[in-house]
């Protein structure tokens, strides 16, 4: 019984790594940028919802919904300004700039807000719980993997069925090629690193409301959202998925042995999956 | 009649210098204060491991993640050699050095099968893993760290002999011996860079880097050369790692795997200084140091500032200040390239 909760709540838990990741992967597969400044950047969004709760008393949904198009702005300028010039053949340079941005960002967190650990409230969201029967579980983690299968529906529906969503397989594939029949590798970028701010919100939400959260924290949640896409494979989005659940019920099992083990068994199935399968479980475009 | 050189006068001159500077830096602790003395310590082993750092990233093509796995592990096979085994601590930083290249083999096995972006984050999920387990090892103080215990601080070889010779008291003689160390690891390491770089497979080496199919096609192996430079890389790392950590006596798996200190900073000073040269690192160590004397103050403004001039470096002078100054000036100071010298060729330039 306790063995079927354990890995219940692992599953759960996947959830919120696979929204962690999703934006992440997105950028990834699109133009192979490795933005190490993620876990900040999803910080960055939980400290602008909770702006938006507590300076104008918005509900934590609505506050997040506002901050979106906010989120997608700053993704938008981020690529325009920065990042597009350093794309290149070479992956060291991207790679450095954004480790400098994700320092920026810590630290400029850390003198806006301090050290304090803070939380977005939910009110009785908090504790609550559903008896599913075979397993109890709560309201919140279930929430969010809703939240993290409505996320990856949305942004497959816009991959497959969209203009845009063309433009981004194209470049994904070869962008030099898709250059040549009228795409602006670059637009295209701006538009893909905007979209992932806007998951990043969504992340930032569930980040916010279900655990404490200060401007330290940004690392290890890049590190999981990481394993979770590369266990999935490059391009896939339920690969992402199946990742963040891989990463969440390591944990979750790890936990249950010893309870300082959790983050460490998460990691050891990263490296036993690696050695396994290099390319991950679902890979879909070509690296 | 022609001959292949990197010979050149500024190189010449160069070398002049550094022979010139290592003796006096030699005798630096007659004059030096305390506090100097630590800054110069904590200047040379930053200067190492921004070497190490852009031999593996530059020349290597190994990425620059997970550096802190090595300092980190190199720290504590030398807290274990003395606390476990009864080792004097200067002999155990030589363990520190076992550590880091015993760490590396497994390392390269696993991430050496990963491209670009993957490879960084596997060095850097396995120096997580590293640390996590580190802090499992109750022996050596678990979660929350130890210090070297008071009587083999006390009789550290040397000092002893060096305390008298300055006059001064054990804590103080033991700076000067770190200090004496570390000058002579980054003599070391700059010099076997260099070295590497002008020797036949320092050629093959930018040749892999620049193009490996067209090097391959000419005969150049890329194998072995990466598994060496990483090891040899991971060793001196190690052995950093221990000489930091004998200085301060005292560790935790939160400072001696601290990614801000043994990755960022090392990056932020090759990207600054420039990659893919000697001069880089060490003109980037000494702004670097400037940097954290003028705005020690400010803290996280301090760390804000860094961010942002490596991303501004990393705009609009990818090369790095070094790499700025030697494209306007024409000057190497330490000349890795060939030149061709003989005579004149008629009609050329």
């Amino acid at each position: 019984m306790i063995w079927i909760d354990t890995l219940m709540q692992g599953i759960l838990l996947g959830g919120l790594y696979a929204l962690f990741a999703a934006g992440l992967s997105l950028v990834f597969g699109i133009m192979r940028l490795v933005n190490l400044a993620h876990g900040d950047l999803i910080v960055f969004a939980a400290y602008v919802v909770l702006m938006g709760v507590t300076l104008l008393g918005l509900s934590p949904w609505i506050a997040a919904l506002a901050a979106m198009p906010l989120m997608f702005a700053f993704g938008w300028l981020l690529q325009t300004t920065v990042l597009n010039r350093v794309l290149g053949r070479d992956v060291l340079p991207p790679l450095l700039v954004t480790f400098g941005l994700s320092v920026v960002l810590q630290n400029g967190l850390l003198e806006a807000f301090s050290a304090d650990s803070r939380r977005i409230p939910t009110g009785l969201l908090e504790g609550a719980s559903i008896d599913l029967g075979l397993v109890t579980v709560g309201v919140m983690p279930l929430l969010t993997f809703a939240s993290a299968i409505v996320a990856i529906v949305a942004l497959n529906g816009l991959f497959y069925h969209t203009a845009l969503g063309r433009a981004f397989r194209a470049t994904s594939d070869d962008a030099v090629t898709a250059g040549l029949m009228g795409i602006e590798p670059k637009r295209i970028f701006a538009a893909a690193t905007g979209i992932a701010m806007v998951v990043v919100t969504i992340a930032a939400l569930y980040l916010g409301m279900r655990s404490n959260f200060d401007p330290s924290i940004g690392p290890a949640r890049l590190i999981y959202a990481f394993e979770a896409v590369i266990i999935g494979g490059l391009g896939s989005l339920w690969g992402t998925l199946a990742g963040g659940i891989v990463i969440g019920v390591a944990q979750t099992v790890g936990a249950a042995v010893n309870p300082e083990w959790q983050i460490l068994s998460g990691h050891l199935a990263f490296l036993v999956l690696m050695l396994l399968k290099p390319r991950g479980l679902f890979p879909r475009a070509v690296d | 009649m022609y001959r292949m050189t990197t010979r050149t006068r500024v190189g010449t001159a160069a070398a002049i210098g550094v022979l010139v500077l290592v003796p006096a830096g030699l005798a630096l602790p007659v004059v030096a204060s305390r506090v100097g003395l630590q800054a110069r310590l904590f200047i040379l082993t930053m200067l190492t491991l921004a070497q190490l750092g852009r031999l593996r990233a530059g020349d290597g093509g190994l990425g620059s993640g997970g550096q802190q796995a090595f300092v980190g592990i190199g720290a504590y096979a030398m807290f274990a050699g003395v606390i476990l085994l009864g080792w004097n601590p200067v002999w155990a930083i030589l363990l520190g050095g076992l550590a880091g290249l015993a760490l590396a083999v497994p390392t390269a096995f696993f991430a050496f099968r990963l491209q670009g972006a993957y490879f960084a984050i596997g060095t850097w999920v396995i120096a997580e893993v590293t640390r996590l387990l580190i802090a499992q090892w109750k022996t050596l103080g678990g979660g929350t760290g130890t210090s070297l215990p008071r009587e083999a601080t006390r009789d550290i070889l040397g000092t002893e002999t060096i305390a008298a010779l300055f006059g001064v008291r054990d804590a103080a003689a033991r700076d000067i011996l770190a200090y004496w160390l570390a000058l002579l690891l980054v003599v070391a390491v700059t010099g076997g860079i260099y070295w590497l770089l002008r020797s036949r497979l320092g050629l093959a080496l930018a040749a892999v880097r620049d193009n490996p199919e067209a090097a391959r096609s000419v005969g150049v192996g890329t194998g072995r050369l990466k598994w060496a430079v990483f090891l040899i890389a991971a060793a001196a790392t190690g052995l950093t790692g221990a000489l930091v950590f004998l200085q301060t006596a005292r560790i935790s798996p939160d400072a001696a795997f601290a990614v801000i200190d043994w990755t960022a900073y090392v990056i932020f000073i090759v990207v600054i200084g420039g990659i893919g040269t000697i001069e880089g690192p060490i003109l980037g160590v000494l702004v670097f140091f400037a940097l954290r004397s003028a705005l020690a103050d400010y803290g996280s403004w301090y760390l804000m500032t860094l961010g942002l001039i490596a991303i501004a470096v990393m705009l609009f002078a990818p090369k790095g200040l070094w790499g700025l100054i030697s494209s306007r000036s024409g000057l190497h100071l330490f000349p890795v390239r060939r030149l061709l010298t003989g005579p004149k060729i008629e009609g050329g330039t």
